[in-house]
């Protein structure tokens, strides 16, 4: 009989629970997804393992990327997707890492991950120990800074324009044509979400997101 | 493609004469190993892939694909939309299978919003997912046929494919860029009389696909230009992150419609084509044989599909319809909510994928509960296969890259994001 994904990842998280205790910090499951959080010491160990072990077979990385919360003092997240095709399961693993503290790379078990990893630090700035090949891959040649993370302005630092007088490209710092503009538009409308009297929440609790900083790319 | 001397030599025999040049060393004339700069401006680059080629005489020994000259920062931008803002944003990603990642999105907001469109709208997703699978296959078979020399297939496929584009614009009013799958169904119920002539186009589209298949399958050129070239086996497809048509050419039975369903594709009845030798040939075969099992899909939703809405009837979602915004203060208000504010989705995080033409595009999503994403990372199923370029034209020549590039379907859109 085929299993719910509810049953299937239960399973897979007991075995997970039993086999790889030693380099698990934390479990967790959400929205039919598992999620589990390593310690970066052992990341190398635990994606073999999930990668060779005949009870997990998650053969594909199929995504690396990182989430960034600048108020922590471990401000990234790096996330990794992996896909078993075996057991028709996905599974999430994350490590929590600073600014300055380089992950392993996890290049010896996928290859995949060259670029992908190279994306990573490229948004991100996060240094993967082991990829040799760490160049950046979608922004500019030169460029400077690591966009996606949460202090970086959406209008960028520099601009480009072709300069005809000196027949080259030319890079300007950024000057805005008009305000920045972002509204808030959160208001005491119930939407989605439940919250005892809507909007009151913004006078007390300091939000993480976009809206905090988009004042600097303004000025 | 211009070319600049390489300071790597392969020849230990070489010597040069006062002005540099290669002199004839021994019995026979050594080869000057070259790199070759290759696009950003190619027709045979699928558009900007800058390639640098390190070559012994036309021997690739080392690609090294630089990427990210069409890098809009799509991820950034969306942190700083509503979600209904965002929406737009898939649409030009990969932009020869626009409706599939709208779907992609739409999926993951409904995930974290615990809510499920009704019926008519999923077949109506559904069917247009399967109309773009069709588009993006001739696309990609006649421009690659193109590729490796052959003109007729590109004239005889865009007539067909401007025939769905026209599809495109009768359900939504653009020819690419469509914003029609919304979280919650879809922005708008079919026109009228457009079921029966998507029917009538089912039906005459099998000739095309006979024609292309008569045109390149047993064609002598087409063959000798992609049999056993750009060979990929299960082991370097997996390794690699290989998805869509990439993977099931070398032979692994995978397919999320069929092994993770969404929507109403559990109640499709179609087969999943596999390959066996996991080249170029393979890869078109592949191809071939899913424009026919997404026009069986199409005919099957033209068959089933139910009546009712097309949309969520959850007005903190869907906008209400025109009509009872005009006569009622409530849905005013909701309707001027939803296009100021947004919706606002719960706290939460989650990896949804779909199986879109080109392999698994996937959206992952974190959300802080309030009405923008805290992050949206977009899995692209072209960046991990122009990844494995590298490997993958290493000892053939120059113009099988070509080849290879071609069969995997490269679209910088959603690899450059």
């Amino acid at each position: 009989m085929k299993k719910t994904p509810n049953e299937l990842h239960t399973g897979i998280a007991a075995k997970i629970g039993e086999k790889l205790g030693y380099g698990v910090i934390a479990q967790t499951f959400a929205q039919d997804e598992l999620v589990i959080t390593v310690k970066p010491a052992e990341l190398n160990k635990v994606m073999t393992a999930l990668r060779d072990d005949a009870e997990f077979m998650f053969e594909q990385l199929v995504d690396i990327t990182a989430t960034d919360y600048p108020a922590k003092a471990d401000r990234f997240e790096v996330v990794y997707s992996l896909l078993s095709i075996r057991l028709n399961a996905r599974i999430r693993v994350k490590v929590i890492t600073d600014e300055d503290t380089p992950v392993a790379s996890v290049v010896p078990q996928f290859s995949s991950a060259i670029w992908l990893e190279r994306e990573v630090w490229d948004m991100y700035g996060i240094v993967f120990e082991g990829n040799d090949d760490l160049r950046r891959i979608l922004t500019d040649y030169g460029f400077e800074g690591h966009p996606l993370r949460k202090d970086f302005p959406l209008t960028g630092y520099v601009e480009m324009r072709y300069d005809e007088t000196e027949k080259r490209v030319v890079y300007e710092p950024v000057t805005l044509q008009q305000d920045f503009r972002v509204f808030d538009n959160l208001s005491p409308w119930e939407a989605m979400t439940t919250v005892q009297l809507p909007g009151d929440e913004k006078a007390t609790t300091q939000k993480i997101g976009p809206k905090n900083y988009r004042q600097k790319g303004a000025e | 493609m211009s070319t600049a001397n390489a300071t790597k030599t392969t020849h230990e025999m070489v010597s040069l004469d006062e002005a540099g040049r290669m002199t004839a060393v021994g019995d026979e004339t050594q080869i000057k190993p070259y790199t070759i700069n290759f696009g950003p401006q190619h027709p045979a680059a699928h558009g900007v892939l800058r390639l640098i080629l390190e070559m012994d005489g036309e021997i690739v020994e080392r690609a090294d694909p630089h990427i990210g000259l069409l890098h809009r920062g799509t991820e950034k931008l969306i942190e700083y939309k509503t979600y209904m803002q965002a929406l737009p944003y898939f649409d030009r990603l990969d932009y020869v299978s626009p409706i599939n990642q709208e779907h992609c999105f739409a999926l993951t907001v409904e995930k974290l919003l615990g809510i499920t469109p009704p019926p008519r709208g999923q077949y109506i997703r559904v069917l247009m997912c399967e109309l773009t699978r069709i588009l993006n296959h001739i696309l990609n078979i006649t421009t690659y046929a193109l590729d490796v020399g052959a003109i007729t297939p590109a004239l005889w496929g865009f007539e067909e494919r401007e025939k769905g584009m026209e599809f495109y614009d009768r359900v939504c009013g653009a020819r690419l860029h469509a914003n029609y799958v919304r979280p919650g169904g879809v922005n708008m119920d079919l026109p009228k009389g457009l079921a029966e002539d998507m029917w009538a186009w089912t039906e005459t589209f099998t000739k095309t696909i006979d024609d292309l298949d008569g045109l390149l399958t047993q064609n002598r050129v087409f063959k000798q230009r992609t049999v056993g070239i750009g060979v990929v086996d299960r082991k370097q497809a997996m390794d690699w992150g290989f998805t869509g048509p990439m993977l099931r050419a070398s032979g692994v039975a995978w397919d999320l419609r069929k092994s993770q369903p969404y929507d109403v594709y559990d109640k499709m009845d179609f087969d999943i084509p596999v390959g066996k030798t996991g080249d170029c040939y393979a890869r078109y075969m592949v191809r071939m044989e899913e424009m026919k099992q997404s026009l069986k899909i199409m005919r099957q939703c033209l068959h089933e599909m139910p009546g009712g809405p097309v949309k969520s009837d959850d007005y903190k979602v869907t906008a209400p319809p025109r009509e009872e915004m005009k006569k009622s203060m409530e849905a005013l208000i909701h309707h001027f909510k939803l296009f100021t504010e947004g919706y606002h989705v719960p706290a939460g995080e989650t990896y949804t994928a779909v199986e879109a033409p080109k392999g698994e595009f996937g959206v992952y999503l974190v959300a802080d509960g309030t009405n923008r994403p805290y992050k949206c990372h977009i899995r692209a199923p072209g960046f991990a296969h122009l990844a494995g370029l590298d490997f993958m034209s290493r000892g053939h020549m120059l113009a099988d890259t070509v080849a290879i590039i071609g069969s995997m379907d490269i679209v910088f859109g959603e690899i450059d994001r």
